[in-house]
């Protein structure tokens, strides 16, 4: 027995090694089910020792590189910070200005969400935090960051950056936590397409990309769409960007879905800094509010001067018709007076132009129609049998205006005189 | 008969390395590798513990310590990695013991055994990782993706080379 021992030692440490591991994986697999979940006690026991081992290098290295880097790009590499500035400046107001802009629809959506009840959460406090290292291998895509459960870190705590969401935290040990990323194979996310609100699920590829799988071919889904978190999954708030479409393939392995390529808005590869969502209320907070405000009554004050500069540009438009008109028609064409002095009244015309006094008045002249409100449905006209004015052979005067408000009269010493009419032409 | 002369080509090439190397140079591969692998994110498709492994499996040319030694740095680098505990372990065991055991036969000090050898085990460490994934796991959405194994190999073989040489002056005097 001894001598089988001594001969298969090799063999018999190796298979005592394997199983012992595979015993180990079978433990972990087993509780907990859920893939990307965090694990057992023992499990993180392990991985806290490990952690706990390699985070101080990761910390030394990193502090070096982060102080070099910012030492190069704080005093040596500032050429063209002034034209980046001004940049920047132009980037902020017109930011500014759609800020404004949408900040009266915001608050509307927000009164309306309170009405109905809706219950959203929002991103009330954050924690930026430093990516220290990473698994250090393309099979498991996970970030190590500078801060821990001290700070305030708990497990499936949403990670973000300004660009879209990063990822989620795994596992947290005292200063330093875990970050599931979203294009790791076991990660997902629920996601929302923005402009069809078709709700998907958004998974992390063995490449590296993130793509959604759970979808059947739809003609409304285009390339270039915005993807978004739904916040159904509950870790992502709704509304964080995920990314754009970038290809849409029919599944060969399981059809007749689709494999909708996502291209992410974050930068997954080259991560310095994160932020962790560590807080989110059902409404909004006090600054966020008070910035609406600000910018409902930026728009307010917007859309009040562009009121007043476009009826400024109508007054001027019909302005310059009357005038034109005045120039055009004949009515309103003044004779030369005798002294040679011009007519005040071809040049005082303001607004739209009257017509010119009626020469031959009847029952279709303006005015002689009886008002709507004299009238009864059914009722005939017997004790007032309308009766045109009469009509007279007099023609308004150029000294006295007539009762139409014309403000000019044609000349009368080239009108032919009308013929007499009957006082009622129905008759 | 003796079973075991000192003159054996397992004697004469057998070599040791101080505790402080054992320890040291393992941790440091890891640490490389998780640093490089965030400055620059192609350098995660290189296995700087899996040379290791190799390189201290075929000096040594003893299969237990070989498959101890791989288990230990992939379970570390297990630890690191958001998978579960003992993929890397199982894996960097076996590669232990194979390259152990290939040391004991073969000449390991020449430029091409080292480059082939290397080109061969992260191959296995790929196929090993495959099949432990989808057979023992489950995970049926991973695939063999055999263009991008075959690159990690050959870049793991071209870094191995270098390291070695690196890593050869490591060993203790005969």
């Amino acid at each position: 027995m001894e001598s089988f021992f001594t001969r298969f030692k090799n063999v018999l440490v190796l298979v005592v090694v394997l199983l012992a591991q595979t015993i180990g994986l079978a433990i972990q697999i087993r509780r907990p089910a859920e893939v990307g979940a965090p694990d057992g006690k023992k499990v993180t026991l392990m991985r806290s020792w490990a952690v706990a081992a390699i985070a101080p290098f990761e910390r030394f290295f990193h502090g070096i590189g982060y102080n070099v880097r910012n030492g190069w790009s704080n005093y040596v590499d500032l050429r063209g910070t002034r034209q980046e500035n001004h940049a920047l400046k132009d980037e902020v107001a017109r930011l500014r200005l759609e800020q404004a802009q949408l900040s009266e629809d915001a608050l509307q959506g927000h009164r309306l969400q309170t009405l109905l009840n809706f219950q959203r959460s929002y991103v009330s406090s954050t924690v930026a935090a430093q990516v220290i290292g990473s698994s250090g291998t393309d099979r498991s895509r996970v970030l190590y960051i500078d801060k821990g459960a001290a700070e305030g870190l708990k497990v499936d705590q949403a990670v973000m950056t300004p660009d879209g969401i990063v990822g989620k935290v795994r596992e947290t040990f005292p200063h330093t936590a875990q970050v599931l990323m979203i294009d790791d194979p076991t990660s997902g996310a629920g996601v929302l397409l923005a402009s069809t609100r078709i709700r998907a699920i958004l998974r992390g590829s063995q490449d590296g990309r993130i793509v959604i799988t759970n979808l059947t071919p739809d003609s409304r889904i285009k390339t270039g769409e915005k993807v978004m978190t739904s916040g159904g999954d509950q870790v992502y708030p709704r509304g964080l960007s995920v990314g754009t479409i970038e290809s849409i393939a029919p599944d060969p392995d399981h059809q007749p879905y689709t494999i909708i390529q996502v291209k992410p808005s974050t930068n997954l590869l080259q991560l310095e800094e994160v932020l962790v969502i560590t807080g989110t209320q059902n409404d909004l907070s006090q600054l966020a509010k008070k910035d609406l405000a600000e910018g409902a009554a930026k728009a307010k004050d917007m859309a009040d001067a562009k009121a007043a500069a476009d009826e400024a540009a109508a007054e001027a438009a019909a302005q310059s018709a009357a005038q034109i008109i005045a120039e055009k028609l004949p009515s309103v064409q003044q004779e030369d007076p005798a002294d040679g002095k011009a007519p005040a009244t071809a040049t005082t015309v303001i607004g739209v132009p009257k017509p010119a006094p009626t020469l031959r008045p009847d029952r279709y002249t303006p005015g002689s129609t009886p008002p709507a409100s004299s009238l009864k449905p059914g009722a005939e006209h017997g004790g007032e049998v309308y009766a045109p004015p009469a009509r007279t052979e007099k023609r308004p005067s150029p000294e006295q205006p007539d009762t139409n408000g014309t403000e000019s009269s044609p000349p009368s010493s080239t009108k032919p005189k009308p013929k007499s009419e009957s006082a009622n032409p129905d008759n | 008969m003796p079973s075991q002369s000192y003159t054996s080509r397992r004697e004469l090439e057998e070599h040791s390395f101080s505790p402080a190397v054992t320890l040291l140079v393992p941790i440091a591969a890891i640490v490389l590798q998780v640093l490089l692998s965030k400055l620059f994110w192609r350098f995660s498709m290189l296995d700087l513990p899996l040379i290791v492994t190799i390189f201290f499996a075929v000096s040594r040319r003893s299969p237990t310590v070989g498959t101890l030694t791989g288990a230990a740095i992939g379970l570390i680098q297990d630890a690191l990695t958001g998978r579960p505990i003992g993929i890397n372990g199982m894996a960097k065991s076996v590669i232990g013991y194979i390259a152990a055991s290939i040391g004991v036969q073969v000449d390991v000090d020449s430029l091409t055994t080292r480059a082939a050898m290397n080109f061969v085990f992260s191959l296995l460490n790929s196929v090993i990782l495959f099949l432990i994934s989808r057979r023992l796991l489950g995970q049926t959405q991973i695939h063999m993706m055999w263009v991008q194994e075959l690159l990690r190999a050959l870049a793991n073989t071209a870094v191995a080379i270098p390291v070695f040489f690196l890593l050869d002056m490591t060993k203790r005097p005969e």
